[in-house]
């Protein structure tokens, strides 16, 4: 679904924000589907990118590669470590994150 | 300089309501405090779970709290009923309240001729204190009175873009008048008290707010488990938040960007003003208590999901940033915020509208929670039950 034409670039209807420049992941504020194209706000830029997966509002997914175990971005802060490579596109939350703080399951070295 | 109009109390602090206060000490007096304040008008019961079988800093956190409450500035006056055979007194919690410059009465059930006979006194009694209250008058006062606690609940993604970003915006403007607001919920700090830490006026309270948050952590892992069994909560996750680093980075934008002043234990008074941490844990009515008991006016919340918190000793204002909360709970929402993810305002338009109702629900406008008598109170334990 497309929406506004701006510069000569169509700019799709459903938006997501990237609170920040550094971050890795952006959020959305619609419900899509696989394949639909979102216009990603940034501070300064806007961008369309396809999600990959049906994902709900509020939802988080991933705008750059994301490998197994490295940090999860947002507010330019670490939220998280993924337990999964996770691509472009894709739904990122607590299937392929984890928490770093308050694990007493975790027996430290 | 921003003002509002309040009532100015002898102890040098300015209520935004003006209320007899009818307080339990004890659980077991809540019966007679509800007769009493269904009978006289202008009274605000107080009742709690607690009182009684508790012991060391338990029993004084309880007692701490209830004079907190029992002196609070939107109280012209306080009358506090016992049963009898509890340990938290209502004869000690009347005298540290008398010490704090509140006019304050008490009785004992047991010694005035039991439950019935105990709804006639303390309505008697009350409907003196009532009359006396009625006299006294608002009068335009300075906005750096106020003390404004904070507060989330079913916090989902758009807390932190939009609802706790707008509080932060008013945070600031409120602390720039030479007010306070107080961020609380230490769970929802873990994963953001480095940024909170940086901006602490000197070493010793950026190391307090490192404490509290290592403490409550600690806790949780000595019990072995897994914070994430209960932070981020489910609702948070079905909602999208993934870990509770990202809850607390959101939640925290609620203090703003202002100097972190002064970092305090739980139902402890500030002596600075600005921007205050208190030590509480998520979940809301403990947490609120505690903030309430250090004098806080009034109370904002934001909220993801749309949650009904509320109080009528503290006047609560609400908002959400997620526009379908927003459209379900529009009678308990006082501010739009969701208006910031549709695009339709910006987060510092929001935030100036909040400081605007916030001074106009401290000169007397009634909050929506307010109006629908949504109350709640909760005193933290911190001991076993005996």
């Amino acid at each position: 679904m497309l929406g506004v034409v701006r510069g000569g670039v169509i700019l799709a209807e459903k938006r997501a924000i990237v609170i920040n420049e550094n971050d890795n992941v952006a959020t959305l504020i619609a419900d899509v589907t696989a394949g639909e194209i979102v216009l990603v706000s940034r501070e300064d830029k806007e961008e369309n990118m396809t999600v990959t997966q049906d994902i709900k509002f509020g939802h988080k997914f991933a705008i750059k590669p994301i490998a197994i175990g490295e940090e999860i971005i947002k507010y330019s802060e670490v939220i998280g470590r993924a337990t999964a490579p996770i691509s472009v596109g894709e739904h990122a939350h607590v299937h392929n994150i984890e928490s770093m703080r308050g694990r007493g399951d975790i027996k430290e070295a | 300089m921003a003002e509002f109009l309040g009532y100015k109390r002898e102890d040098g602090r300015v209520g935004i309501r003006n209320y007899v206060g009818v307080m339990s000490s004890v659980t077991c007096a809540n019966s007679v405090v509800q007769k009493i304040t269904e009978q006289v008008e202008g009274t605000l019961p107080i009742m709690h779970r607690e009182g009684c079988a508790q012991i060391g800093v338990d029993y004084e956190q309880t007692v701490r709290t209830l004079v907190g409450l029992g002196s609070h500035p939107n109280l012209a006056s306080v009358l506090v009923v016992g049963w009898g055979c509890e340990n938290v007194l209502a004869n000690e919690l009347a005298a540290k309240i008398a010490e704090l410059k509140k006019p304050v009465e008490w009785f004992i059930v047991q010694d005035s001729g039991g439950l019935l006979k105990s709804i006639e006194k303390g309505s008697v009694i009350a409907q003196r204190m009532a009359r006396e209250a009625s006299v006294l008058r608002r009068e335009p006062v300075d906005l750096s009175e106020l003390v404004i606690a904070l507060q989330c609940g079913g916090s989902d993604t758009t807390s932190g873009i939009a609802a706790n970003p707008a509080v932060g915006v008013m945070s600031d403007m409120v602390v720039k008048e030479g007010g306070s607001v107080i961020l609380a919920e230490t769970t929802e700090i873990i994963g953001a008290e480095h940024i909170l830490a940086r901006r602490a006026v000197n070493e010793e309270v950026g190391n307090d707010l490192i404490r509290i948050v290592k403490r409550f952590e600690e806790n949780a892992k000595q019990m072995g488990v897994d914070i994430r069994g209960s932070q981020p909560t489910a609702g948070n996750i079905a909602m999208g938040l993934t870990s509770i680093e990202e809850k607390s980075l959101g939640a925290v934008m609620k203090a703003g960007t202002t100097p972190l002043q002064e970092v305090l234990e739980y139902a402890f008074r500030p002596t600075k003003k600005g921007l205050l941490v208190m030590d509480t844990p998520g979940r809301d009515p403990e947490s609120i208590t505690g903030m309430f008991a250090a004098g806080a006016q009034t109370l904002v919340v934001t909220t993801g999901r749309g949650i009904p918190t509320g109080s009528m000793l503290v006047p609560t204002l609400k908002l959400t940033g997620n526009p379908k909360a927003q459209k379900i709970s529009e009678e308990i929402m006082d501010i739009d915020a969701s208006v910031i993810v549709e695009g339709k305002k910006t987060i510092e338009q929001v935030g100036q509208e909040l400081f605007e109702e916030v001074l106009a629900v401290a000169s007397g406008k009634k909050t929506k929670a307010e109006i629908l008598g949504l109350d709640e109170l909760s005193i933290l334990r911190a001991g076993p039950t005996m």
